[in-house]
């Protein structure tokens, strides 16, 4: 097995690390850092429990080698977690009920948080469509999608807020 | 019964205080447990549905790098330590499971599924560990296989086991045949229905995992894992293992989803315990999700088909009915009593049924275990007799909602014995239907249906009325049922010195929001801040026992369990109270948190004063300390109970549904946290509509899993489940102290007959017959329904 040596930022910090060929990020990342908000739920893309961001982009942890991410910027739910309270798309996840289990709530606020940088004010169609990545098996989704659109709102009014200043 | 409830957070919706944890990440589960020096495990699994094993060869795999250890079942036997044994099923009154057919922990010379576990190997890295499985040679002699449960029946299909020549574990009757079979002759109308439920896969998000760790010196094995049941699991290991109970300490992490599948003890969560207690050594495993698929339990998998007689003012005389399980490659620890009593006793549903007969038989197969999954097999029994209510409509030519209207239990006739002997404690049947058909303004409903006839657009109404038993716990209901362990529940609060309290409650949070519920409960009882009150499941050392989650249980028995817990420790800190303001005790109120004299309100203490009094104990009347334990039985079932409705449009040139409403009205008693409850009807009904539409375990004729991945099992996603109303009714359980019936379970209960019917009704114009369907009802099913009806 040939090993590479990596270096990836992960939530701001520079990690240096070796890998084997066949390590998926997932593993990388949770196995060998310790980052264990992206969770594994199939290892097979279907799922999206493992979603980041690979330098801006939501993707799904477990479709990509560790070596792919070298010099790679990458974001967990956990990026979330250092600020002192918490982001709009967390706080509606939790007021709206959009998580039971929460084992698919990480990979669904990294979707969710691309979804509303590309399109803030999405329609229940678009979060859906959005979301289609993301399996959950405890909601029947139905609060997931308000937790979305409350989320957007959230983030508007700030938006424009800050705007007006 | 209400006890002392003081600041209302009961019935509130309390947003979930456990949520943030979840939203940043830092929930942790089984897999996120950092481990030091652990051993990672990976499992072969057999290749084949049913063969013999002639040799297992490990070699190979022991010689790569990084391979710790490979074991096999000759292995175990060959180990100092005792080799682990077969997974029990309980044997009941009416029905025995012979030793033969239990799971082995470890399958040795023959496999009875594709998927069962053959070796284990365990390696430096989870990478390494797959690595040697895939190095391991087998030496299979494969045997004829048989998956589907009639063809399993038939003269010519293969054995599994030579003392059951038909493959039929049990073979079971309720009921006088002769007497049913009069009120047939009597009848003025007969209707007939089936269900022929595929097997589902419950595919919580989390799949299983367990990391285990052994002290030789104290000999204690600890589990980590993610389960339901935490001290059944304790239980069941130490028997599997002969390791002494008291020296094993279970311990579980959050939980990523149950809905039945980790109840039952599995395989591999006794092999890595066993492994761990074999090497010295931390190990660890976390199934994938093809493994899951193939060997965690299927859900449903009951087919059943029988007739009702009506006369001729449409009253039920009586309701026959056949059934036939599909077990898979051995009987699982409740299948035999899930698809048989504990099916039939809601099969009346909310009607007036005065003669039952029933026959159901279990029939082994060459697929994976079948055992509880949400809603168990009250699912098969609410969607027989709700999809014979709408057939037998048509029969007799009445609307059906009309017809059900006719034969609901009345309201003034609780406590109500069924035809099975079950108790229905309390309800309102009548205005959950008309509350139902008020929503959905169903007579204008009905004639927009007729008007989009006219226009070749096929609109449908489903209803689905139902009943569920929640609160299972009388003891002598489990016991004529077989439950191993009466169903109560045990529920400890301790107020510390400092007045913040500990809750623990003996059943396991799997995302249903316990910590926030219980504290609910605590909170308000004992009147004071919910931030103050910590609850704890799911630790073998916390609390002595527990029964765990499941049967829609936790809040009705768990949660009754607390709510007795805080009016004991309300009365231990009246005595106390009384001794120090020197008052008697029947003068001493509470509200609010707060003690006080009667008539002397300015003699008062705070139950925080008494928990630092209690714990100082210079002067206490009684023990020293503020905590009460209670192990609460219930003494009736709550049965909770509703109507469901689905309204879709089906196009017969595509085969496609579209929802246009689904509506749940929904009488689950006092409901602690309606955002709660809301949440967990979203869920089970997704699973319901699921069941009616898209879900489906596929075997090829080898008996080889064609839907191991999510990609060929289609789990719904986003887009493919509607929007649900809620419409909350509430007839309180007179039973417990919380007035509360458990919720959990009946999504599912009532939603795949609400679906089914409703496409059926839709499609009935065009002669699509709807006595026999085949489920899920996909595009190209009804498609085929509708088109070529030869
Ligand atoms: S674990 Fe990556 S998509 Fe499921
Ligand atoms: S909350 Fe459990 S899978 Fe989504």
């Amino acid at each position: 097995m040939t090993e590479h040596d990596i270096e990836i930022t992960v939530n701001g910090t520079d990690h240096e690390m070796t890998v084997d060929s066949r390590t998926l990020l997932v593993h990388a990342l949770r196995d060998q850092l310790g980052y264990t908000g992206p969770n594994v739920g199939c290892e097979s893309s279907m799922c999206g429990a493992c979603t980041i961001h690979l330098d801006g982009e939501a993707v799904k942890s477990c479709t990509v080698l560790a070596v792919q991410a070298d010099g790679s910027d990458v974001t967990t739910v956990g990026d979330f977690a250092d600020r002192d309270s918490l982001h709009p798309i967390q706080e509606s996840f939790s007021e709206e009920h959009g998580l039971q289990c929460g084992y698919c709530t990480p990979g669904m606020i990294m979707t969710t948080s691309e979804l509303l940088e590309r399109n803030p004010d999405p329609n229940e169609e678009e979060i859906r469509e959005a979301l289609e990545g993301n399996l959950c098996r405890c909601t029947g989704y139905q609060n997931i999608v308000k937790a979305v659109e409350s989320a957007a709102e959230k983030m508007r009014t700030t938006a424009t807020a800050e705007g007006d200043d | 019964m209400s006890g002392d409830t003081t600041n209302g957070l009961i019935g509130d919706r309390v947003t979930r205080t456990e949520d943030a944890e979840f939203v940043t990440g830092q929930a942790e589960y089984t897999d996120d447990i950092a481990t030091s020096n652990a051993a990672h495990a990976a499992v072969l699994r057999s290749q084949h549905a049913h063969a013999k094993v002639h040799d297992i060869d490990t070699s190979a795999a022991e010689e790569l790098d990084g391979v710790i250890a490979v074991y096999t079942a000759e292995d175990m036997e060959e180990a100092e330590t005792s080799a682990p044994r077969k997974i029990p099923s309980m044997s009941t009154d009416y029905i025995q499971v012979e030793p033969e057919l239990f799971r082995p922990v470890i399958a040795s010379d023959r496999v009875h599924y594709q998927g069962e576990p053959l070796a284990i190997a365990l390696a430096e890295d989870r990478y390494t560990a797959n690595d040697a499985v895939d190095r391991i040679e087998v030496d299979y002699e494969r045997l004829e296989s048989v998956t589907d449960p009639e063809a399993a029946i038939e003269d010519d299909a293969p054995t599994l086991f030579e003392d059951y020549p038909n493959n039929i574990a049990y073979d079971w009757e309720f009921g006088d045949k002769d007497e049913v079979d009069e009120a047939f002759e009597d009848a003025e109308y007969v209707a007939s229905a089936s269900v022929d439920e595929q097997r589902l896969i419950p595919d919580p998000l989390e799949p299983r995992a367990t990391v285990a760790d052994y002290d030789s010196s104290s000999n204690e094995l600890s589990i980590q894992m993610s389960t339901q049941t935490p001290h059944s699991d304790r239980h069941a290991i130490a028997g599997i293992l002969r390791h002494p109970e008291n020296k094993i300490h279970v311990q579980v992490p959050r939980v990523g989803g149950g809905f039945g599948a980790k109840i039952h003890n599995y395989d591999v969560e006794s092999l890595v315990p066993w492994c761990a207690r074999e090497l010295e050594r931390p190990v660890r495993w976390q199934a994938t999700r093809s493994e899951i698929h193939q060997t965690s339990s299927h859900g449903r998998g009951l087919n059943l088909e029988g007739e009702a007689a009506f006369d001729e003012d449409g009253k039920l005389l009586g309701v026959r009915v056949d059934g036939l399980a599909d077990l898979g490659g051995y009987v699982s620890s409740h299948v035999h009593m899930l698809t048989t009593v504990l099916c039939i006793e809601v099969i009346n549903s909310q009607y007036e049924l005065p003669k039952l007969y029933s026959r159901i038989r279990g029939a082994l197969t060459n697929a994976t275990c079948l055992d509880s999954y949400r809603g168990v097999h009250e699912v098969a029994a609410i969607t027989f007799i709700e999809r014979l209510m709408h057939e037998s409509a048509k029969e007799i030519g009445m609307d059906p909602a009309e017809l059900r209207r006719r034969n609901q239990i009345p309201a003034d006739a609780f406590p109500y014995e069924t035809v099975t002997g079950t108790v229905y404690d309390s309800g309102n049947y009548q205005q959950a239907l008309e509350k139902t058909l008020d929503v959905l303004e169903y007579d204008e409903l009905r004639e927009r249906q007729e008007e989009l006839r006219e226009d070749g657009r096929y609109l449908g109404i489903g209803l689905s009325a139902y009943t569920h038993v929640s609160g299972v716990g009388p003891a002598d209901v489990c016991k004529e049922y077989g439950i191993f362990k009466t169903h109560w529940e045990s529920g400890r609060i301790t107020v510390h010195q400092s007045g913040t309290v500990t809750a623990y409650c003996g059943t396991m949070d799997f995302g249903m929001g316990h910590q926030t519920s219980y504290a609910q409960i605590v909170a308000d009882k004992l009147g004071i801040p919910i931030e103050d009150v910590e609850i704890i499941e799911g630790d073998t050392r916390h609390l002595n026992d527990g029964v765990g989650t499941h049967a829609s249980r936790s809040l009705v028995v768990g949660g009754s369990a607390l709510a007795e817990s805080a009016d004991d420790v309300i009365e231990k800190g009246r005595s106390i109270v009384a001794h120090q303001l020197e008052a008697p005790e029947e003068d001493i109120e509470f509200e609010d948190g707060e003690f006080w004299v009667k008539g002397a309100p300015e003699r008062s203490m705070t139950i925080q004063e008494v928990g630092s009094q209690a714990h100082r104990a210079w002067d206490v009347p009684g023990e020293p300390g503020l905590e009460a334990t209670t192990y609460y039985l219930p003494e009736q079932m709550a049965i909770t109970s509703g109507v469901h409705a689905a309204v879709v449009e089906v196009d017969p040139d595509t085969g496609e549904v579209e929802f246009e409403r689904y509506l749940s009205v929904d009488d689950a008693g006092n409901r602690i946290n309606p955002q709660i409850v809301e949440g967990q009807l979203h869920g089970g009904i997704a699973q319901g509509i699921s069941q009616a539409l898209y879900e489906d375990v596929v075997y090829d004729d080898n008996g080889n899993m064609v839907t191991s991945t999510l990609q060929d099992y289609a789990m719904p996603k986003s887009f493919h489940v509607p929007e649900v109303e809620t419409v909350e009714l509430s007839t309180p359980a007179p039973d417990n102290p919380l007035g509360a019936k458990g919720v959990g379970e009946t999504g599912p209960i009532a939603g795949n007959a609400a679906v089914l019917n409703a496409v059926v009704d839709a499609l009935e114009p065009l002669g699509f017959d709807g006595s026999e369907v085949d489920t899920p009802l996909t595009p190209e099913k009804i498609w085929k329904g509708v088109n070529d009806q030869d």
